[in-house]
């Protein structure tokens, strides 16, 4: 009993995880029909950002202190990567707007790995994983079922800070001025630009808000687990990605629960199915398959491709 | 050929003309429209009417020739023509198809709206006073053209003569001074172009100068003060609906046909087009001339 729920416990911070850095992915898909494969690349930059603005820039009387220190480097890390996704979008991804679609996605993953070369190159260290400082209370909050079932502080904090982030983002794309602007153009971009919409101030806005989002997932997967590494973009990447296909791609929604079904899958087939932890990875895809099999559109996803 | 252009000229096209490669689309087409004037465009099919709306709205750079508008050149992008004060509808119906009858006419306040975006992140108060305005406003233009019933419908489920009507309204929210209706009957029944007719007339009581492009050329002649008749790209003759209808170049243009059975040609030939191209809401179709 106590280990099926730690192993939900598990799923369900991983999954909060991966919802969080596949909104990103879904945001991006519902505006530009591109599948951003360097998104996940944003996610570890934002948390090689923080670490280093705490390791090399921040005076040590901010960085002993962990309710200080803990909300500035979430905002460096959304900042970091907000900048970057604004960048790749405005050099890499605008001048190829017009190009066939194969060229936006070739680019993505040119980005992907010159982002990671540029981390392992100007990043002291950063060939071997890098420690991430203890920043948030250390310990856990223990549930009493079975033989008590530990859910570590860090851990409701991803729980708590994804959801929260994720009904924002929901709240803002379906009731303010730009939100509307950003389904409006995934919708259709002309005439949207005929409401007097600027597309590229939308896209734009889109990435930022994506990027922004991985970023903050970085540093609390950093203070999760302690190490980040090179490839952290990848791997969460990969998974994110699959969330936001089996959530119905371009849906807010869709991405979160595609996270939390990923993250649960991961642990609970990890932990009871044949194989154990070594073949998590192809139970994930079976039920990807299996989805895109009987439900091509995913959870949430209309036949056409409507929302931001 | 065009109007004596006087201050109260809003819209004005002179020496128009688009070139498609070996195409001629529009070939030196001049007009103007003076404040509050319903003006009806017609002619054949491939006439360039919808063409030149697409040269009226930023869509299409004119290969020469230029648009003013209050005397000063038109932007050339739509989304700064739009904030002018030039909104059109299309041909082919194209809401947003996912998203409500309300948010649809919310879209349309978008130049009209500020809100930073500081504030829509974190609902200050100018951020909840600018969304309470846009609703009522979104509110009394629903109202306006009678779609107040379905203001949580989505587009895409609503009857084809609303989609039409909301389009109206969306237009309507950008605050326009001149409105391009690119036939805004096709596909209705006759009590629904009657509607259609009563809502043009209330729209130019508010102040808002209109050009229709229609093959009902009854509804045309009843409805606008001045006809325009596009030929081949080229603008064949201007006049009251009196003149044009009476117009021996209009006729023989048109088919080369008696007056009598134009009219019954024309109306053959608006049900075959209406048949051809009942498009849904997001069609991609901008370029088409009709």
């Amino acid at each position: 009993m106590s280990i099926l729920m730690s192993q939900i416990v598990n799923g369900l911070i991983l999954g909060s995880l991966i919802g969080l850095i596949a909104l990103g992915y879904t945001m991006v898909y519902g505006i530009i029909q591109l599948i951003n494969f360097a998104h996940g690349e944003v996610f570890m930059v934002g948390a090689y950002g923080a670490v280093g603005t705490a390791t090399f820039v921040l005076p040590t009387a901010v960085t002993t202190q962990w309710w200080f220190l803990l909300p500035i480097m979430i905002v460096i890390g959304a900042l970091v990567s907000m900048v970057v996704a604004i960048l790749m979008e405005r050099f890499a991804y605008r001048p190829l707007r017009n190009a066939p679609r194969l060229a936006p996605l070739i680019t993505a993953l040119g980005v992907s790995v010159a982002l990671q070369e540029a981390v392992r190159v100007f990043y002291p260290e950063a060939t071997a994983a890098i420690p991430f400082p203890s920043i948030f209370i250390p310990g856990a909050l223990v549930l009493p079922i079975g033989d008590g079932v530990p859910i570590q502080y860090s851990g409701i904090l991803i729980v708590v800070v994804a959801l929260v982030l994720a009904f924002a983002l929901n709240t803002f794309v379906e009731q303010t001025r730009l939100g509307r602007a950003m389904r409006a153009t995934a919708q259709d971009r002309d005439v949207a630009r005929l409401m007097g919409i600027n597309p590229d101030r939308v896209i734009v806005l889109t990435f930022a808000l994506g990027g922004a989002l991985a970023g903050v997932a970085g540093v609390l997967y950093g203070n999760f687990y302690n190490f980040i590494n090179i490839d952290m973009g990848f791997q969460n990447g990969i998974f994110a990605f699959t969330a936001a296909v089996l959530g119905g791609i371009g849906n807010i929604r869709g991405a979160v629960v595609g996270g939390l079904a990923i993250g649960l899958i991961k642990s609970l087939a990890g932990q009871y199915l044949p194989g154990g932890g070594a073949y998590d990875y192809v139970w994930i895809f079976v039920v990807l398959i299996a989805v895109l099999v009987f439900r091509p559109q995913g959870f949430f996803g209309e036949t056409e491709r409507v929302r931001a | 050929m065009s109007a004596p252009t006087t201050t109260s000229t809003v819209l004005a096209a002179s020496g128009v003309t688009m070139q498609f490669g070996g195409l001629r689309a529009l070939n030196d087409v001049s007009f103007s429209l003076n404040e509050g004037e319903i003006i009806g465009l017609i002619g054949p099919n491939g006439a360039g009417k919808t063409t030149l709306f697409n040269c009226l709205t930023g869509l299409y750079t004119p290969t020469s020739g230029t648009v003013s508008f209050r005397g000063e050149p038109l932007p050339g992008d739509p989304a700064l023509v739009t904030e002018t004060g030039v909104a059109r509808t299309f041909q082919n119906i194209r809401l947003f198809p996912s998203m409500t009858a309300e948010e649809n006419v919310l879209v349309g306040r978008h130049v009209r709206m500020k809100q930073s975006p500081l504030s829509s992140l974190l609902h200050g108060p100018g951020f909840r006073r600018s969304e309470r305005e846009a609703r009522e406003r979104a509110a009394e233009l629903l109202e306006f053209v009678g779609l107040r019933r379905v203001t949580d419908e989505l587009a895409r489920n609503l009857p084809y003569g609303d989609q039409r009507r909301l389009e109206i309204a969306r237009a309507l929210a950008t605050e326009p001074s001149v409105l391009l209706l690119d036939e805004p009957t096709a596909g209705m029944n006759a009590a629904e172009t009657e509607n259609t007719r009563q809502l043009i007339l209330k729209i130019r009581e508010t102040g808002i100068s209109v050009v229709v492009i229609e093959h009902d050329t009854k509804f045309i002649f009843t409805l606008c003060d001045r006809v325009l008749v596009l030929v081949q790209g080229e603008l064949l003759v201007e006049g009251t609906p009196d003149e044009v209808r009476g117009d021996p170049r209009v006729v023989e243009a048109y088919l080369g046909a008696p007056p009598e059975q134009v009219e019954a040609q024309i109306h053959e030939a608006q049900e075959a087009e209406e048949a051809a191209d009942h498009g849904a809401p997001g069609e991609k179709q901008l370029g088409g001339s009709s």
